[in-house]
């Protein structure tokens, strides 16, 4: 297995190269160095040369990809491409155009969206496969008929109507919770519980149907059978084998966004006013900040492979008939 | 187990502190604080390179400069705040011979401003200054291991504070032109203060040839700068510039500390985001104390700040309203200020409604829940707003919203007849009063010129009218009938809309940022205003970074802008049409490149003038040169609407200070009063719930009990 991961870290190498390239390409596709400087310095009033000082500052005045005025490898590592993108690799992420220590926001920002997306995650896992299997258990029947409807209406309506619905009736009208806020510690509990239950009611509707179709699928099989034929009530077939059984396709789902809870919600956060890593991305396009973009893109590819990898993991822990060479 | 069960405790204790939906502590709720918002994060908090309005809103209440506009007097006025008085202003021939004040400007080669500050100013409480008992400073030397957890200024243990003095003044204006700061005025300033260009072109060359070390600014000379004593300075500028008295009531002009350069210099503060741009040191009212610009930002009263008191003289009828009651109180009137990060407009209004936050503005959304007309077209809080205490307050914004031809453009610019006939047809088509009414909710004034209501060669009545646009009608303007655009459009060769040379229908482009659903809207309105003289507009939508190259290459027709004042004078709106300004051939503030040279030369002779009959006979001239020459529709002028609770005194709409803070007073007991009226919890609907998820799980449970038991 640790050979076969080994592997995997190596094809990552390229893969990483290969994203920051096309962030790269992409971004100074829309924004120029100019563009970026004065977005930085504001068009009130700028001059040109305070724009090139800008520039030679933060190391924007070099070619992009290939410097024909230096000599050997300069030819390369003297350029945008490779000052901004090289010390990624060791996870330096540098600073951001207006001066702000990269790491330190991302390691600052990703508790107050793992307070949001981790519960999220956790109830909504936890609920949706309990709705699911309560719909398989009854399944062909009007309650199973009602749960699909239910869910073919909560995946109808937009995510945004589920926030500013909640926020009305939740906080507005019954005064339960704030509207929107965040504090640290133990007063953060009050904040995360809205967005938390609107995150777990917002994915019912998608999520309990493809838990359904794979338990339903399952309920179709030998084994479960013969579990009924051992005498085994409906509950112990279902939550016990089928269950177990139907973790493979569960887990390829879920695993993978693990990592990418670090990441946040650019919606919910921005609505509910947590000041988690969602909307730093979003923000620094608005800001043409490329120093953040480049992290953020960089930062978003690595945990989306180690996410890869962990379900890769996860499937030898599930399955013993799995193994990793 | 039990551990778990004590936590979960606790979260739930932590949980029902206070009302349910209170954003903020229990334990804050009867402190003087204001609560209020702030949409953007700030990019800059150093007062050299600040400059946009959400980064004054806490840089005004923390940095002072010498000047700043009285709160309550209209028209703006500058008053000392720093300053002991206003400065004395003397005058210099080119041999730095004294003239008298009355000489003309055009012989006055130098203008020297003193500037006497008051003594006994001190500096907020901070690091910088905390000395050891030697008088050494403490945290002059940090070490590695002194760092350690210190994420922010009040992480160290010790702080001090020291007098401010006149080389902390000249100090900052060295640091605009340093290099490495990238001042915003910068450009502006070396062009009037004596010897900044050629100091900064040193500060250059010296980083160039050492780019690891930052150059000592003290090390090279300023001529235009000279501390006279620990409480005066002067100032030099080339020629007259009365406006620079303006720039003295912007940060820009703030004292700064040697010190806090030095403490924020050391290694491993930028790691930790400890810079002057994050940590700003001070010696206004308030101090920033909390710095998470993505949650919330806290300002606390600075406990040496003892030189200010709330003015004892306003406007007529101030005193009525209630505006004079602090009169001679210390400032500010309260402790502290939380600002905190609300990016959506839906959240920040319902926190308002609901007493968490003092006061607010209106989005479109709301307007028709918060505002109403009487039926003089006054506007006034709904009957929702009143039951609550609510209050409204407006004010014309020192901005002027507008469409700009390009005078570079063959069809639509120059100075020609047809293209000048042409231009005047659309600015009679252009409907603003309905544009105003339809998509501002009649918060703004349609623009007879550039210069908005309030600023001084602003008219009135009948003498103010854009006599192109309006007649005056009944004693109010009415926009000339559309058979009057038609007629020009037909005198300008463009009959019925259609190019008597070329016999093809008129097309005009507009270049606009302008893309999403929202801006549909507008756009088919406009679209309607050309159709109105059947020319044809077609919208180029751009993105921003386009949009603004085309601007600066002069790639366009027609386009959406704005300016927002630096300064209540005419010159800081005329000049966005003065030729030397002109976008394409300078780079600078005129977008749309217009060029008269009747109205450079009139310009010129205006914008050093003092405010009198004289500086408005020649602005009156200048208004009918651009009148008659449309390089814009006017446009119009936005309106501010504030709506603030019963608890909040002494709001007053001041556009041009940013530093209001200081003068607003809250009643926290009746906000808390208000708050716990307005919020009790509503349980039932919890009550409601497990009761249902209860009879569904046992309804679950006894129907799989019983197909068990058929099995």
């Amino acid at each position: 297995m640790i050979a076969y991961l080994v592997r995997r870290m190596l094809y990552a190498i390229p893969i990483l190269v290969g994203v920051n390239l096309l962030t790269f390409s992409l971004f100074f596709v829309v924004n120029t160095p100019d563009d970026m400087a004065r977005m930085q310095l504001g068009i009130k009033r700028v001059t040109v040369d305070a724009i090139r000082q800008w520039e030679h500052q933060k190391g924007y005045d070099k070619p992009l990809f290939y410097n024909r005025a230096e000599d050997g490898i300069g030819r390369i590592t003297n350029t945008i491409f490779w000052q901004k993108s090289a010390s990624m690799f060791w996870l330096d992420f540098g600073y951001s155009d207006d001066g702000r220590d990269i790491s330190r926001e991302i390691r600052t920002r990703m508790w107050p969206s793992l307070a949001i997306a981790l519960p999220t995650f956790l109830v909504g896992l936890i609920f949706y496969i309990s709705f699911a299997l309560v719909m398989t258990l009854f399944r062909a029947t009007k309650l199973d008929q009602a749960g699909v409807a239910l869910c073919v209406v909560l995946m109808s309506v937009s995510s945004l109507f589920y926030i500013i619905g909640g926020q009305f009736v939740i906080s507005k009208l019954w005064h339960l919770v704030p509207i929107s806020g965040y504090a640290g510690g133990l007063n953060s509990f009050r904040f995360v519980v809205l967005p938390v239950v609107i995150g777990v009611i917002s994915g019912i509707g998608s999520s309990s149907r493809w838990y359904r179709t794979i338990f339903l699928e399952e309920m179709g099989k030998d084994y479960v059978r013969t579990a009924r034929a051992k005498g085994l009530s409906e509950i112990a077939v279902l939550f016990i084998h089928v269950l177990k059984n139907a973790m493979i396709p569960i887990l390829t789902g879920v695993v993978v966004v693990i990592p990418l809870l670090f990441m946040g919600s650019l919606l919910t956060e921005s609505f509910f006013g947590i000041p988690g890593l969602g909307s730093y991305t979003i923000d620094a396009i608005n800001a043409q900040d490329f120093a953040i973009v480049r992290a953020m893109v960089f930062l978003g590819s690595l945990l989306y492979i180690a996410g890869l990898m962990l379900t890769d993991i996860s499937y030898t822990v599930v399955d013993p008939r799995v193994r990793l060479s | 187990m039990k551990r778990l069960a004590a936590y979960l405790l606790m979260v739930l204790l932590a949980a029902c502190d206070g009302l349910w939906n209170a954003p903020y502590p229990a334990k804050d709720a009867y402190s003087s604080i204001l609560y209020t918002a702030f949409t953007e994060r700030p990019k800059h908090l150093d007062p050299a390179q600040a400059y946009s309005e959400n980064e004054y809103a806490l840089l005004a209440n923390i940095y002072a400069p010498p000047l700043q506009y009285h709160y309550l007097k209209r028209p703006y006025e500058l008053v000392p705040l720093a300053a002991s008085a206003m400065p004395e202003v003397t005058y210099q021939d080119s041999s730095h011979h004294a003239l008298p004040a009355d000489t003309p400007q055009d012989r006055i080669a130098y203008s020297i401003y003193e500037i006497h500050i008051k003594p006994g100013m001190r500096y907020q409480p901070h690091p910088a200054f905390a000395r050891d008992g030697k008088g050494q400073p403490v945290y002059d030397h940090l070490l590695p291991e002194q760092m350690k957890g210190v994420h922010a200024p009040r992480d160290f243990r010790l702080t001090g504070t020291r007098a401010v003095t006149a080389y902390d003044y000249a100090y900052q204006i060295r640091r605009l032109a340093d290099p490495e700061l990238h001042s915003p005025i910068y450009g502006v300033m070396s062009e009037y203060i004596v010897g900044l260009r050629e100091y900064s072109q040193k500060l250059q060359e010296v980083q160039k040839k050492n780019p690891d070390v930052h150059p000592d600014l003290l090390a090279y000379p300023l001529p235009g700068v000279e501390v006279v004593d620990d409480t005066t300075y002067r100032i030099v500028i080339k020629g007259k510039y009365p406006q620079f008295a303006y720039w003295l009531a912007m940060p820009f002009f703030s004292p700064m500390p040697q010190e806090a350069e030095r403490f924020y210099n050391q290694p491993g503060m930028k790691e930790r985001n400890l810079t002057l741009d994050w940590w700003p040191v001070g010696s206004g009212p308030y101090y920033l104390s909390e710095n998470d610009p993505n949650r919330r930002m806290v300002l606390e009263k600075n406990p040496y700040y003892d030189s200010e008191r709330y003015p004892s003289q306003g406007e007529a009828g101030d005193g009525k309203a209630g505006l004079l009651d602090d009169a001679g109180k210390k400032l500010p009137l309260t402790g502290r200020v939380v600002f905190t990060l609300e990016k959506e407009t839906i959240p920040y209004w319902n926190k308002f409604l609901q007493g968490y936050y003092d006061a607010s503005g209106i989005s479109s959304d709301s307007f028709d829940q918060a505002v109403q007309m009487s039926v003089g077209g006054e506007a006034q809080v709904s009957d929702e707003m009143r039951r609550k205490g609510i209050t409204l307050s407006t004010s014309v914004a020192t901005s002027t919203m507008y469409t700009g031809f390009n005078w570079l453009d063959p069809v639509v610019g120059g100075s020609s007849e047809r293209a000048r006939k042409l231009r005047q047809a659309i600015s009679i088509a252009v409907d603003f009063e309905e544009f105003i009414s339809i998509f501002a909710n009649g918060r703004g004034v349609a623009a007879q010129s550039p210069i908005p209501p309030g600023i001084f060669g602003y008219r009135e009545g009948r003498a103010g009218i854009n006599p192109v646009v309006y007649d005056w009608v009944d004693g109010e303007p009415r926009r000339k009938p559309i058979s009057d655009a038609k007629r020009l459009l037909a005198e300008a060769g463009y009959p019925n809309g259609v190019d008597q040379q070329t016999h093809q229908p008129l097309v005009i482009n507009l270049d606009t940022t302008a893309s999403g659903a929202g801006d549909k809207a507008r756009l088919d309105w406009l679209r309607k205003q050309f159709d109105k003289i059947n020319v044809q507009l077609v919208v180029r939508s751009t993105d921003y970074n386009r949009f603004q190259d085309k601007i600066r290459r002069g790639d366009t027709q027609m386009f959406y802008y704005g300016w927002n004042a630096d300064y209540p004078d005419p010159e800081n709106f005329l000049f966005l049409l003065d030729s030397a300004q002109g976008k394409v051939a300078h780079g600078g503030e005129n977008a749309s490149n217009y060029s008269n040279p009747e109205y450079d030369m009139l310009f010129e002779r205006m914008k050093n003038m003092d405010n009198g009959p004289e500086r408005q006979a020649i602005i009156d001239k200048m208004l009918a040169i651009i009148r008659s020459d449309a390089p814009w529709l006017w446009g119009y002028h936005p309106k501010n609407y504030v709506l603030q609770h019963g608890w909040l005194y002494n709001v007053k709409p001041n556009v041009m200070a940013n530093n209001k803070l200081k003068y607003w007073r809250v009643d926290p007991r009746q906000r808390a009063l208000y708050q716990e009226r307005w919020n009790k919890p509503v349980l039932w609907p919890l009550w409601l719930g497990g009761t249902v998820l209860l009879i569904f799980a046992f309804w679950i449970w006894r129907a799989l009990r019983k197909r068990d038991e058929a099995r």
